[in-house]
């Protein structure tokens, strides 16, 4: 074999070894290229500032949803009850807002403050029940928190008894649907909660044990970080920020009620893991979390610029998803020759 | 040397391989003659495990020829190497943990029925008979994890050489094994080689190495150095020609009688009564004094082991009481343990170490605490990274080096590096020179009467008489779950040891 042959297979082999590294993370990224290009000269509406704007908004209450399932998914766990959840922290400060006389539940008022506090409370304490179930009985957290997902739907259910309730604290009636100059409040608030979550992740101590946690548990252990601990914050962490994103998505869609947030649980978990959040836990992040946002929004509003059959619109869904899973799969695989090798 | 041998089998001509333009191996020449056990040695991070990987189909992508049986081959996967015939025992373990042992002994190779489902009966039944031809007590229905390592080690054997493999490639096969397993493993061995199948044997003990080879090839910095058959050589020889220089102190610094010190004058650092745990051990009673080190010899499932990592607040004992530096504590927990000024290194890498992780953060995940109560820095673990390196020896020298990448010696040294920043009051250290080289291991021989000599109790734990006879002052030998003898301030050798355990 002459010399530049042999370079040659070398660098190519080196860029080669370079894309299965980042796989993971160029795939959702490129995904997103090619669909606002796409969108972009198939409909002309796509890429105007109000829809930009749409586009926020429709992706703030899943995506403060994600990120607290990225501290779960980085630990190798997983979390079902967040829209659950999500609806809980909506319906308790509901109940504990004046409603109109027209609305026909036994409901206490309260003042906003202690009504979003309790809001917080009941999603921190379901969370906490979530993390018990999983660390002390030590059940796995798939099971656990499927039974909150119903656990979640009762309360509900109990609360508003297929009421409708539309009045929330003015606070968060404000963080929900108004907007400071262009940009919707909601998104902010999104944007806030990504920023501190990422910070953690990154900066933090509890943040790189997350994902040492989540990359070998034993090892973890043997080190001697309190995993129990992790697990603990992490499933508490998710369940206070779905906890969040439900109030405000109450004000949002300026009502509160059964089921409100059921398609929000798929579109979370998809978004954790079209962006590149390895299922198994130990890499991923927020940045990642974003992109898989973003992909599934443009994904969402851009079909609806084109005109397709609303049931091929699902379809596609479904597809990208099961291609981003396969992505994340095979990525995982090539990770772990590579740690073998 | 090579003229007079049988026929070869194996032969490569000229391998290369890279990692990320680091070269692991350079124009590497090997051949493996049909119905021989071939030794191979070479310090931590020589290549040997790379060379095996590529025979074995594992690396695909490689300069050079290799040639089976007369006629070129070029595996592109494991599965294609095990269909011709080439079985390889990986230095760390490929078995699944959550699997049962008969399934892992048939891994990718259940019997089937004739429904094309898999006989679980069958297979339940061959994994109990091969297990038991080996000598190896397991329970085919056991799940494969929770055993002891170098019960899984044994395991994994079992499923290589009941593969049909004609060319069978250990890598390490004995780094968790006790003299009893050992012996056992080379007269199977010696079997294997007269039905005609050839064998590769990889090991950093050379008194194993020169006992059970045929002939033995040296490698050094990814090249191959020498190649000679047995009779003609001794370990000097090998140790010569693994480090390029004259090393003769290392020949033979484990082979001697050792005298021990004895109990220093020191403060009691733990104190141990009456511990117990069914099924692993029982009224284990003990002192550990600050500046020592005390060294627990056992064989297999002794019970050391889980002593060990019930120390460590891992496997909490049922009964019994712990003091450390007089005041009593109750681990129950690891960070427990730890909090308490405890540290500990177990024997398995795999539940040791992070593999996706640079090896900086391999080194300060236990002392991130002591750093910052809240906040990473990542300067500051890399430059305690980097002291570590030093002190170790661990080579490439990089912080930033995927741990995963290293060798397998190279590996553990960061096993190591992970506690000797903190400062604990007692340092429970299982296996420590695990698939260490020579000269490594006198690093570690240093170092830890380093960390002594700064006051900490240190306990060694292993099932080799060499690692317990280098490190420790003062010895407990443990059997069955129990401790049987003590030697302190004598003279004592391996013999004494192989006979108290
Ligand atoms: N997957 C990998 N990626 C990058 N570098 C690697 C990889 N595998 C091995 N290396 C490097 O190749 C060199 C040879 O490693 P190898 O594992 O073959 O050593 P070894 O002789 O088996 O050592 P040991 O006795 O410690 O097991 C080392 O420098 C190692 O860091
Ligand atoms: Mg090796």
């Amino acid at each position: 074999m002459d010399a530049t042959a042999r370079t040659e297979r070398r660098t190519a082999g080196r860029t080669r070894r370079i894309l299965k590294d980042r796989l993971r993370t160029i795939a959702p990224f490129a995904t997103l290229v090619f669909l606002v290009a796409f969108f972009g000269i198939a409909s002309p509406s796509f890429l105007s500032f109000a829809n930009l704007q749409n586009v926020l908004q429709q992706i703030s209450i899943t995506g403060i949803m994600a990120v607290g399932l990225t501290f779960v998914i980085l630990c190798a766990e997983i979390d079902l009850s967040v829209a659950a959840i999500a609806n809980v922290a909506g319906v308790v400060i509901a109940f504990f807002t004046v409603q109109d006389s027209s609305v026909n539940i036994a409901n206490i008022p309260l003042s906003g403050g202690w009504a979003i506090l309790l809001g917080f409370a009941a999603s921190f304490l379901l969370g906490g029940v979530n993390a018990a179930a999983t660390t002390m009985i030590g059940l796995p957290s798939f099971i656990t928190t499927l039974a909150m997902l119903e656990i979640g739907a009762g309360i509900c259910a109990v609360l508003v008894r297929g009421q409708i309730a539309y009045a929330v604290p003015p606070l968060i009636q404000t963080l929900g649907s108004g907007s400071i100059g262009p940009v919707p409040w909601i998104a902010v608030m999104a944007a806030l909660v990504m920023l501190i979550s990422h910070l953690v992740l990154r900066y933090t101590r509890f943040g790189r044990y997350v994902y040492m946690v989540g990359g070998n548990r034993e090892a973890a252990e043997y080190s001697g970080v309190n995993v129990r601990w992790i697990v603990n914050s992490v499933l508490i962490i998710s369940a206070v920020c779905s906890g969040f994103a439900g109030m405000l998505g109450v004000a949002h869609f300026g009502s509160a009620q059964q089921n409100e947030f059921d398609n929000y649980l798929l579109d979370s978990i998809a978004a954790v893991v079209v962006g590149g959040t390895s299922l198994f836990g130990g890499s991923g992040g927020i940045g990642e979390t974003i992109i898989g946002l973003l992909v599934l929004g443009v994904l969402n509003n851009g079909l609806d610029h084109v005109s397709i059959d609303s049931f091929v619109k699902i379809l596609i869904r479904g597809l990208i998803l099961l291609a981003a899973l396969i992505i994340n799969i095979y990525a995982q695989r090539l990770r772990e020759s590579g740690a073998a090798a | 040397m090579e003229g007079e041998q049988p026929k070869p089998l194996l032969e490569l001509r000229g391998i290369s391989k890279s990692f990320g333009g680091v070269a692991a191996l350079r124009e590497v020449d090997f051949t493996l003659s049909e119905g021989e056990i071939h030794g191979l040695v070479g310090e931590n991070g020589a290549g040997k495990s790379t060379l095996m990987k590529i025979i074995a189909g594992v690396h695909a992508a490689y300069q050079g020829r290799m040639q089976l049986a007369g006629r070129p081959v070029s595996f592109t996967s494991a599965r294609d190497a095990r269909d011709a015939g080439i079985g390889m025992v990986h230095q760390e373990l490929s078995l699944v943990p959550q699997l049962t042992v008969a399934e892992n002994v048939f891994l990718g190779a259940q019997p089937l029925t004739r429904f094309g489902t898999v006989d679980w009966p069958r297979m339940r039944r061959e994994a109990a008979r091969e297990l038991e031809s080996l000598g190896i007590e397991a329970d085919p229905a056991a799940i494969l994890g929770t055993l002891p390592l170098g019960l899984q080690q044994l395991i994994e054997l079992a499923r290589v050489l009941f593969s049909g493999a004609r060319i069978i490639i250990l890598d390490e096969p004995t780094s968790a094994l006790s003299p009893p397993e050992i012996e056992r493993l080379f007269s199977l061995l010696r079997r294997l080689r007269e039905s005609g199948r050839s064998i590769i044997f990889i090991s950093h003990f050379l008194d194993d190495v020169l006992q059970i080879s045929d002939s033995v090839t040296v490698f050094r910095n990814g090249r191959r150095i020498a190649h000679a058959a047995v009779p003609t050589i001794d370990k000097a020889w090998l140790i010569e020609n693994m480090i390029g220089r004259d090393h003769g102190e290392l020949a033979d610094s484990y082979v001697n009688r050792v005298e021990l010190r004895g109990r220093p004058e020191t403060d009691v650092a733990l104190e141990v009564e009456g511990l117990s745990l069914t099924g692993a051990f029982s009224d284990i009673s003990f002192r550990l004094h600050s500046g020592e080190v005390l060294g627990i010899y056992g064989f297999m499932g002794s019970g050391q082991l889980e002593l060990a990592k019930s120390l460590f607040g891992r496997r909490p004992a049922e009964r019994g009481t712990l003091r450390l530096a007089g005041r009593p504590v109750r681990l129950s927990s690891t960070s427990r343990a730890r909090r308490a000024g405890l540290a500990f290194v177990p024997e398995s890498r795999r539940s040791m170490l992070f593999a996706q992780e640079p090896v900086y953060k391999n080194v300060s995940i236990a002392i991130l605490d002591h750093i910052h109560r809240f906040m990473l820095r990542p300067a500051r673990e890399r430059t305690i990274a980097h002291a570590r390196i030093g002190d170790l020896g661990i080579r490439p020298p990089s912080a930033e080096i995927r741990l995963g990448a290293l060798s397998g010696g190279n590996q553990q040294k960061v096993a190591l590096a992970k506690w000797l920043t903190r400062q604990p009051l007692v340092l429970i250290l299982s296996e420590p020179t695990r698939g260490m080289d020579v000269g490594a291991k006198e690093d570690v021989v240093r170092i830890i009467r380093k960390v002594r000599d700064e006051g900490i109790g240190v306990i060694v734990i292993s099932t080799e008489p060499e690692t317990v006879l280098s490190l420790a002052d003062r010895i407990l030998v443990m059997k069955k779950g129990a401790m049987t003898r003590e030697f302190a301030a004598q003279w004592v050798g391996k013999d004494e040891l192989l006979a108290a355990a």
